[in-house]
């Protein structure tokens, strides 16, 4: 089972945090900072996976966590879970935001973190793995985008997007196998 | 970058009134996020930002609660983002179930999601969104059933689980496949936090599994593998479904859509391989079933990309857990090779992974992969470190100890992470003490630097048990001194230097061992050991706790004279110290440090740690208690308790006020009786001789004696020559390209070579093969006790049998004689069969449960006599085939007295070519009879006719020491007709439960024996839930099952009460909390309590 997941930037700012079991408020800031202290040290060339914080429940569990240019995505699970299958995982989560928000950045999650939960729950429901895949899970947020616009609303989706054509200029995608974040765009925004 | 970003957000409110239809209202909102967000990227400190935030959660306070707020979706967006940072904003949670209820489509996604991230399941707002959910969950909008079965699985109140389960239900026929896939995943929610609930849709789960959509079926899985991993027995008679699903997953059978990197549905496949092996593992039968999948899998997974991997992984792990297959072992050690040496490093890791899993069973595939290990030692990743490390913990044993532990402290010594120190620390110290013998120099050297490096975060047992070792020390006396002295030695030096810098914890051991044994060493003046200690006194770091030790130590070193001034000089400060213990210890210090022989007597000077009798239960209290509750005192409730009360005023009361009156009253009666035990408890600690209860015994007073063998052997370890070791015969060729005859090889590779030789070094013997990996060392309590040996009677036969004295079966004599046998034949079987010496013995777990042989007549004491009432001696007619005998008239030579009483059913025991044992015990109101059967199956006895006779012998056995099972270990020694003397062992189990019988007492005596019983366990049980009161229903159950004596059932409580035949009391008080049956049971006998709370839940478990 996934215990959490944890998104922040390359200074340990929370883009993102949900949790599937319920720890008080201090504990959940103590194992983003914990996490964000085991993760940052460690260099680019090592394994992914990083065993016991003793916060988040000793030696049965593990993190598992991806770097993409700012931002590191990390997921907390039990021992029932597969190490290569969560590293891939992960991937899939990336490549479905970087395809509905059009070229992720940072700031997409700041602002739009609600979006990016509803991403996040098509995928992951309650712990489990609901989808992997990322045409199913576009199609599912798709519908619920669709009742958005009939209903009116965002500025913000507008105006970013519009921002982001106007200040940078963008390398078109180039397919779904791009090694989509490692060479990519992302804004190096530091808060 | 950050002037950027500045520019954008400076540029937002610009961009914002472009649009056509901007309402004021929505731009200023829009700013504020933008606004809250360049504040904050501002900042410089955390002080600031706090701040910032607060005034932040005013104003969406303020717009929050005005009637008309419009942008209400927007406030609970910033709230959001408030929380994330940690800031708590608990006004905005009653607003977001409000969204949730009345907003529209849009509004409600993000109220649910506010929810679900601000809220858990026991938050009891959380009781205002059921109704909400029920209703959404009936919506004709898909959108809005996903998004309740979405925040349902996330969290839901346990109780109300009911209210919304039918509907969930339904869901799994909805016509949407993405609806019945989340419903099955809200359903195994459901089962995970309350499994009882959806007992009775077991066979919907069957339903999804088959459902026509892949996807459902895939999250049909997490149900399973949660199901069989609690029960694998249930559910073996799906492993070829299961088998089938991922032949076609493999084999490509599923739409494109469920490929990922053209791997055909990898996560499944994952999923699948785990419920194979759960269902595999110890079962040769379900493990055939699947070889040939597992075959094709291996095949199928190309390694193309990351996930075939991770499939590869899976299929390796499955394929050693499951009943090994030699092939196919072969193929996944190839595969964990290549996972070893991959440069991929996360392979890499997941290799080292796969050899610690296989290394138990296999230790030869490390010898293969020696070299790698040894380089994954200086890996620069210390994740790759640490699990090289864990792999070459379960490798240890007695000859690469050495190695193995220096590797480790290497490591400790560059390790950050506090977790990583634990664990390696008390990895290192299990190993130091399970082969101290022959290294006494190096044992203690290695715990001090174990106590230096692990500090005060180590488990506090490894001190403990260290210095239990040195205080029982081992056989021999001479090695006992060494040892001591050694650590003596070593520790003087440590206080001379800094001792500020060690922890506490290292302190404490040192400052114990110098009081305990600092005279061993004869050159050193109790008066220097003394100041050294003072010295300890006066640093600003000891804390208390390491000061009463040293105090401690003082008072044991003290002699008076030259000494005294130090030691007066400490009493006096600490005499008047504002803490208690220490004032107590320098008075201690004060009054026996002047007055030898009072100290002589309180600290005899090497005395063997005795056992300390601790009245947990603080008896003598009870009258200063009884009369604080006449007084009016409020009675004592235990800690547990207190906070369950505490939860529950606080939670919402859902129960009608009538009848909670008399329920509090008669609850308040029970837990009067209540001692305070815990505390109790600790007040046994104290005394200056180690109290040690409950922690792992691995030592002995004779020492490690399971481990001698291996530590002899040990002897060869210090030889680094790879030649001598007998890792090179069991394993060749690896070692055998690294022998001296080859060209010598550069420095470093030597070095390496040497170490590999040195830590695989009786790798392959079969000795140490056993030792590896957790296996306990057998600990001393199964070593056999032959305590029952001399209580075995044995009866000779008396040579004259005659007709006359085995005259209750007249018929067989009958028989015998109108079988035409003459009086000699006769005679002779008669000698065979009797001439039976048998010994019963027990030998089983912790207890030593003694069977007391009393033949069941035995009163009179010729033997004669009570041959004829308790051994039965019968020779049915010769058409007799004796193995249709054993199950069809075995029955019928019950004896006579036990035949109305209900048996067990008669099991077969053992046998040889004459004699066959069977057994059944039968239980009588206050004892249990052992029944045995002894039946002549031999030919040879009388030639032209094949003859059986049977023989019954009863013993009653009583239980000294509750165990689990009880079993009994017998002889039965008998003589041939040709003289030959042989002897037949057997064993039979019998379960505690058999010895459990009803205790009738009144509430009253109930009350008064909880008080006085010290041995107690407590557990939560499960709650039948049947039509009936579930606390009526389970108690039934348990009566029925186990024999216990319902007292009184009041309200939400239960007492129950049992008796270990006639004279071992055991009681019970269970009470409903929270689903669960929170049972408590108290006994004078040790370990009563914890077997028959295993009985109790075998049982629950069975129905």
């Amino acid at each position: 089972m996934i215990k959490a997941i944890l998104i922040f930037n390359n200074h340990g700012k929370p883009r993102l945090s949900k949790f599937y079991e319920h720890y008080n408020e201090d504990t959940e800031q103590q194992i983003i900072r914990e996490t964000f202290h085991l993760v940052s040290k460690r260099d680019e060339n090592v394994c992914n996976f990083l065993e016991g914080g003793m916060l988040i429940g000793g030696s049965d569990y593990k993190l598992i966590y991806r770097h993409y240019a700012t931002l590191y995505f990390v997921f907390c699970v039990d021992s029932s879970e597969s190490e290569l299958g969560i590293l891939d995982l992960i991937q899939v989560f990336v490549e479905t935001l970087d395809k509905c928000f059009e070229n992720v950045c940072e700031l997409d999650l700041i602002f739009h973190v609600d979006k990016v939960h509803n991403i996040l729950a098509e995928m992951v429901m309650g712990g489990m793995v609901l989808e992997t895949n990322m045409n199913e899970i576009i199609t599912q947020v798709d519908a619920q985008n669709k009742m958005e616009k009939s209903e009116f609303f965002p500025f913000f989706s507008f105006s970013l997007s519009l921002y982001r054509r106007l200040s940078f200029s963008l390398p078109g995608r180039t397919g779904r196998h791009r090694p989509v974040l490692q060479e990519r765009p992302l804004v190096p925004y530091q808060l | 970058m950050s002037d950027v970003v500045e520019k954008t957000l400076t540029a937002l409110p610009s961009l914002l009134s472009l649009d056509s239809h901007p309402g004021s209202a929505k731009l200023s909102s829009t700013s504020k996020l933008g606004n809250l967000i360049r504040g904050i990227t501002e900042l410089t400190s955390k002080h600031e930002e706090e701040k910032l935030i607060q005034h932040e959660l005013l104003a969406i306070k303020e717009q929050v609660s005005s009637p008309n707020t419009t942008m209400m979706k927007e406030l609970m967006v910033r709230s959001i983002y408030c929380e994330m940072l940690g800031y708590e904003a608990s006004f905005s949670y009653i607003h977001a179930i409000k969204l949730a209820q009345q907003g529209t489509v849009l509004e409600k996604r993000v109220g649910y999601l506010a929810v679900s991230l601000f809220l858990n399941e026991s938050h009891e707002l959380l009781l205002l969104l059921v109704n909400t959910v029920l209703k959404d969950l009936q919506s004709t909008n898909l959108i809005e059933v996903c998004m309740a079965l979405t925040v349902v699985s996330q969290m839901f109140p346990k109780d109300m689980i009911p209210a919304i389960l039918p509907l969930v239900e339904e869901k799994l026929n909805h016509p949407k496949e993405i609806i019945r896939r989340k419903a099955v995943l809200a359903l195994y929610k459901f089962y995970l936090i309350a499994p009882n609930q959806v007992q009775h849709i077991h066979n919907k789960f069957r339903k999804a599994l088959c459902d026509k959509d892949p996807g459902v079926m895939t999250a049909s899985l997490h149900i399973y593998l949660q199901m069989i991993q609690e029960n694998p027995e249930a559910y073996k008679d799906l492993t070829p479904s299961f088998v089938t699903i991922l032949k076609q997953v493999v084999g490509g059978k599923l739409p494109m859509d469920f490929n990922y990197h053209t791997v055909p549905a990898p996560w499944l496949q994952i999923q699948l391989l785990r419920i194979l092996s759960l269902l595999g593992k110890n079962d040769q039968s379900t493990s055939e079933v699947m070889y040939e999948v597992l075959d094709e899998s291996l095949q199928r997974a190309e390694m193309n990309h990351n996930i075939t991997y991770a499939i590869l992984y899976e299929c390796v792990k499955c394929i050693y857990t499951i009943h090994p297959k030699s092939d196919l072992l072969e193929k996944a050690a190839k595969c964990i090779g290549n996972f070893v040496l991959s440069p991929k490093i996360n392979l890499k890791y997941l290799g080292l992974k796969a050899l610690t899993y296989v290394v138990q069973q296999d230790p030869k595939l490390a010898l293969q992969h020696q070299m790698t290990i040894i380089e994954c030692l200086d890996h620069p990743d210390l994740i790759i470190k640490r699990e090289t490390l864990e792999l070459l913990f379960r490798i240890t044993n007695g000859q690469n100890v050495t190695v193995i532990v220096e590797k480790m402290l290497e490591f400790l010594c560059i390790s950050e992470d506090d977790h990583t120190t634990i664990d390696l620390v008390g990895k290192v110290a299990e190993l130091a003490e399970k082969y101290p013998l022959k290294y006494n120099e190096w044992f203690i050297e290695t715990m001090n630097t174990v106590f230096s490096l692990g500090g005060d975060m180590m488990q506090p047992d490894i001190p403990n048990s260290f210095l239990k070792l040195l205080s029982e020390g081992f056989d021999s006396v001479e090695e006992d001194r060494k040892l001591r002295l050694f650590a003596v030695n070593s520790y003087i030096p440590l206080l001379r230097g800094e001792p500020g810098k060690l922890p506490q914890r290292f302190l404490q051991v040192i400052s114990w061992v110098l009081g305990e044994y600092s005279h061993l060493r004869e050159d050193l003046e109790p008066a220097e050991v003394l100041s050294l200690l003072a010295k300890l006194l006066d640093m600003k770091n000891s804390s208390s706790e390491t000061k009463s030790w040293v105090l401690m130590a003082m008072t044991k070193l003290c002699k008076g004279g030259a000494d005294a001034s130090v030691t007066q000089e400490v009493s006096e400060t600490y005499s008047s110290s504002l803490d208690t213990v220490l004032r107590q210890r320098a008075h201690e210090l004060q009054y026996l440090s002047q007055d030898p022989e009072l100290r002589a007597r309180v600290l005899p000077r090497g005395a063997k740690p005795e056992t300390l009798e601790v009245d947990s239960s603080l008896s003598f209290l009870d009258r200063f208690v009884s009369e604080a509750l006449a007084a009016g005192a409020a009675p004592y409730k235990p800690p547990h308790q207190r906070q369950e009360e505490l939860d529950q005023s606080k939670a919402l009361s859902l129960e009608p006020y009538g009848l909670s009156l008399p329920i509090s009253m008669s609850s308040c009666s029970i837990t009067d009786r209540q001692s305070p035990t815990l505390l109790s408890m600790s007040s046994g600690l104290s005394g200056d001789t180690l109290k040690l209860d409950g922690i792992k015994r691995v030592w002995g007073r004779e020492g490690y004696l399971a481990q001698r063998e291996p530590v002899e052997e040990a002897a060869q370890v210090e030889v680094p020559s790879p030649i001598q070791s007998p890792g090179r015969q069991g394993e060749g060729d690896s070692l055998h390209s690294q022998t001296p005859t080859q060209t010598p090889t550069p420095e470093p590779e030597q070095e390496k070579q040497q170490l590999a030789s040195s830590l695989f070094v009786g790798l392959a013997s079969q000795s140490s093969v056993s030792l590896m990996g957790k296996s306990e060392p057998m600990p001393q309590r199964f070593r056999r006790k032959a305590k029952g040996q001399g209580l075995g009677s044995s009866f000779i036969a008396n040579e004259q049998i005659s007709s006359s004295l085995i005259s209750p079966p007249s018929a067989v004599d009958n028989l015998l004689c109108n079988n035409l046998l003459d009086s000699n034949n006769a005679s002779e079987l008669a000698e065979q069969t009797s001439q039976l010496s048998q010994s019963l013995t027990t030998a089983n777990g912790t207890c030593h449960a003694e069977a007391e042989l009393t033949e069941s007549d035995t009163k009179g004491c010729n033997p004669a006599l009570r041959r004829d009432n308790c051994v039965v001696a019968a020779g049915p007619g010769p058409h007799n085939d004796p193995g249709r005998l054993t199950e069809v008239c075995l029955d019928s030579y019950l004896p006579a007295e036990l035949s109305g009483l209900s048996h067990s059913e008669i099991a077969p025991l053992c046998a040889n070519q004459s004699l066959n044992l069977s057994a059944c015990h039968v239980q009588k109101e206050d004892s249990l009879i052992l029944v045995v059967f002894i039946m002549n199956s031999s030919e040879s006895a009388i030639q032209q006719i094949r003859l059986v006779s049977i023989t019954v012998g009863q013993y009653s056995l009583t239980v000294k020491r509750p165990a689990v099972h009880v079993e009994v270990v017998g002889t039965v020694s008998y003589q041939l007709p040709a003289g030959t003397s042989q002897s037949l062992q057997f064993s039979y189990k019998v379960p505690l439960t058999s010895f459990i019988r009803p205790f009738v007492v009144s509430t009253e005596e109930y009350g008064t024996m909880w008080l006085s019983f010290s041995h107690d366990t407590k557990q939560n049980l499960t709650l039948i839930n049947d039509n009936q009161e579930p606390l009526t229903a389970t108690l039934n159950a348990l009566k029925k099952k186990l024999q216990l004596h319902v007292v009184e059932v009041i309200g939400m409580e239960g007492i129950v009460a049992c008796r270990l035949l006639q004279d071992l009391p055991c009681l019970m008080h269970c009470r409903v909390n929270a689903g669960w049956l929170a049972v408590w049971l108290r006994s004078p006998v040790p370990d009563l309590p914890d077997c028959l709370i295993y009985h109790c839940q075998r049982a629950l478990q069975s129905l």
